[in-house]
């Protein structure tokens, strides 16, 4: 659907085109300057910094902030750099996705294909839990954490992520397998084939496009996650964007503003590589959280 | 068109159920329970607890002896919360009304059958990809007083260009607005890029040959259809306004001072800094009452549609 430049005389819709071009690299610019200004600054040297212009192109690009970012910037008491915090987040990461996934999965289908008197009232609560503010759950869970002695644990931090991610997979998977035909699932039954058989057999084969969807938003959302992870973890045991945030706001020493950006762009990485590579499944599950299927 | 009558469904006589024929009708409810349960426990559970610390004098520790409103009144009366809620609305309006205003506007000129939009969409959108704490640090240097911006626009010539937000007071707030709408108006401009894909041609077809201006056309017609899409827009928005708290503290820290203070950065300090847990849990639970009050409706409304 278009509406532009058919109304208009030739002439007229020419310039409306080069308005509407000329409007789009601008502001695509502008969207692209702060990630510029991140790279630029991450590849000069303290000197050339603090002398030059911020939008400049470095003179004597060099990966010296990197190394040190990645191995020898002080983030509290220890100089090791960002790379601990890194593996703390892979590790904390990959099984608090892979759990609330299946456990999405699971809970969509049953939420679906084997509906029980109030599984509106179900899912509803579960929804719900999506968008709470994590606030009002902080200190309890700060309480429980520590009393089972997962406070300031990677453990800890992949328990909380599942527990409050599992609304969202629940969400994607549930409003996906809405879709998929009942009758398939009746035939199957009437072979006689169970619970388990069906959904492997039946419904995790179509899942590929929801499962990537669902990895993809959990991966990002974990990853990315500074309020749990600077409520239950502290020191060595901090997931990136802790670590990182601990790093640019230290006021000791002299400001590396090279090094601030190298951890940053380290910390950005991961989720902008996904977003790369599956960009149309990444805003999928964006519009999935937000306008519900 | 005739009825189909249902075919009576024979069920085969069965004396008594095995008990794995028991645990086959059982087995879904059994795989839900667990996910069932922990929402119950670790969110309306933890809500309830936090609830009711608010109404205790806990500081340092919780402590369960009730006080009654004590800690709502004391909340009510600290300068620092006023800040907080009137940043959280000045925040709050400007995040989303720009938001919509750019996500709109991008995504009207990427629907004018752009040759590169597949190159355009994700330099818009990959802002989202990032986290809070990531956009605040580049922000924070992009817009560092001493050598960012304005240094750049002094080695331009621009020698009178005074540009120190960050660090001013009044100002302050402002620069979350900037990052906070850099970081969503993409998302929220393809929210509106697949709302427009969605509306039928045919309409718009028949307002060009009644010679309708384009302006016109999205003035009357386009964006009036599009109101679903402000709808959503405005949900996702206010939803991550209330609970933005990465991006303050890595741009601002809350200051200059106590300038950007938010509900989310003082729930924060009260309870695990200011040993005010009393204080913060009350906090908290005003911050659940307000997303509580725009989730609800519009949930209820989602889920009451699907019905009919």
């Amino acid at each position: 659907m278009s509406a532009a430049a058919e109304t208009v005389s030739a002439g007229s819709a020419r310039t409306a085109r080069i308005v509407i071009y000329s409007l789009l690299v601008l502001l695509a610019l502008v969207y692209l300057l702060p990630l510029y200004v991140m790279l630029t600054t991450s590849f000069k040297s303290l000197a050339e910094i603090r002398g030059g212009d911020m939008l400049a192109l470095p003179r004597d690009p060099s990966w010296e902030a990197w190394t040190k970012a990645w191995g020898q910037a002080c983030i509290g008491v220890t100089c090791e750099g960002i790379k601990g915090y890194f593996w703390n987040s892979i590790r904390m990461v990959v099984p608090a996705v892979l759990i609330s996934t299946v456990l999405g999965a699971l809970n969509g289908y049953v939420l679906t294909k084997w509906r029980f008197p109030g599984h509106k009232l179900v899912f509803g609560l579960m929804l719900f839990a999506c968008f709470i503010p994590f606030q009002a759950v902080l200190i309890p869970m700060a309480r429980v954490l520590g009393i089972f002695g997962l406070a300031n644990s990677t453990t800890g931090l992949v328990f909380v992520h599942v527990v409050y991610g599992l609304g969202f997979t629940t969400l994607f998977f549930r409003n996906y397998y809405e879709a998929f035909p009942d009758e398939l699932i009746k035939a199957a039954m009437i072979d006689g084939a169970g619970f388990f058989k069906i959904f492997w057999r039946i419904l995790l084969p179509s899942s590929g496009p929801i499962i990537v969807v669902t990895i993809i938003y959990q991966f990002t959302n974990i990853w990315n996650d500074f309020l749990f992870g600077v409520s239950f973890s502290s020191g060595a045991e901090s997931p990136m964007t802790v670590a990182l945030n601990n790093l640019v706001s230290s006021s000791t020493g002299v400001k590396e503003y090279n090094v601030d950006m190298a951890a940053a762009v380290f910390a950005a990485l991961p989720t902008l590589f996904v977003y790369i590579v599956a960009g149309r499944y990444f805003v999928r599950g964006l519009m999935a959280g937000a306008v519900k299927g | 068109m005739t009825t189909i009558e249902p075919v009576p469904i024979v069920t085969p006589e069965r004396p008594r159920r095995s008990f794995t024929a028991r645990l086959g009708t059982l087995l879904p409810k059994i795989v839900l329970a667990p996910s069932f349960a922990i929402t119950l426990i670790f969110v309306y559970g933890f809500i309830l607890w936090t609830v009711y610390l608010s109404f205790t004098r806990s500081r340092i520790l919780p402590v369960y002896d009730l006080v009654g409103l004590d800690a709502y009144y004391r909340l009510w009366s600290q300068p620092n919360w006023y800040m907080a809620i009137k940043n959280l609305a000045i925040f709050g309006v400007l995040y989303i009304s720009l938001c919509t205003a750019i996500g709109l506007f991008i995504a009207i000129l990427m629907d004018q059958r752009i040759r590169a939009e597949g190159l355009l969409r994700p330099i818009f959108l990959y802002p989202m990809a990032l986290s809070f704490v990531v956009t605040g640090t580049a922000w924070k240097w992009f817009l560092n007083p001493g050598l960012g911006l304005e240094k750049t626009m002094h080695n331009l010539g621009w020698e009178s260009f005074k540009f120190d937000w960050l660090v001013n007071t009044d100002m302050a707030i402002y620069t979350i607005v900037i990052a906070g709408v850099w970081q969503a108006s993409g998302f929220v401009m393809a929210m509106f890029l697949a709302g427009l894909r969605g509306i039928d041609g045919e309409i718009i077809k028949a307002a060009q040959i009644d010679g309708a201006p384009v302006f016109a056309i999205y003035r009357r017609i386009i964006i009036p259809m599009l109101r679903p899409v402000f709808l959503s827009a405005f949900i996702v928005l206010a939803h991550m306004a209330i609970k933005s708290y990465d991006l303050v503290i890595a741009l601002t820290g809350g200051g200059p001072g106590n300038a950007t203070e938010l509900p989310s950065t003082f729930m924060y300090s009260y309870t695990f800094t200011r040993s005010q847990m009393a204080v913060g849990s009350a906090s908290a639970v005003m911050m659940l009452m307000g997303i509580t009050a725009i989730i609800v409706p519009y949930l209820y409304s989602e889920l009451r549609e699907k019905r009919s």
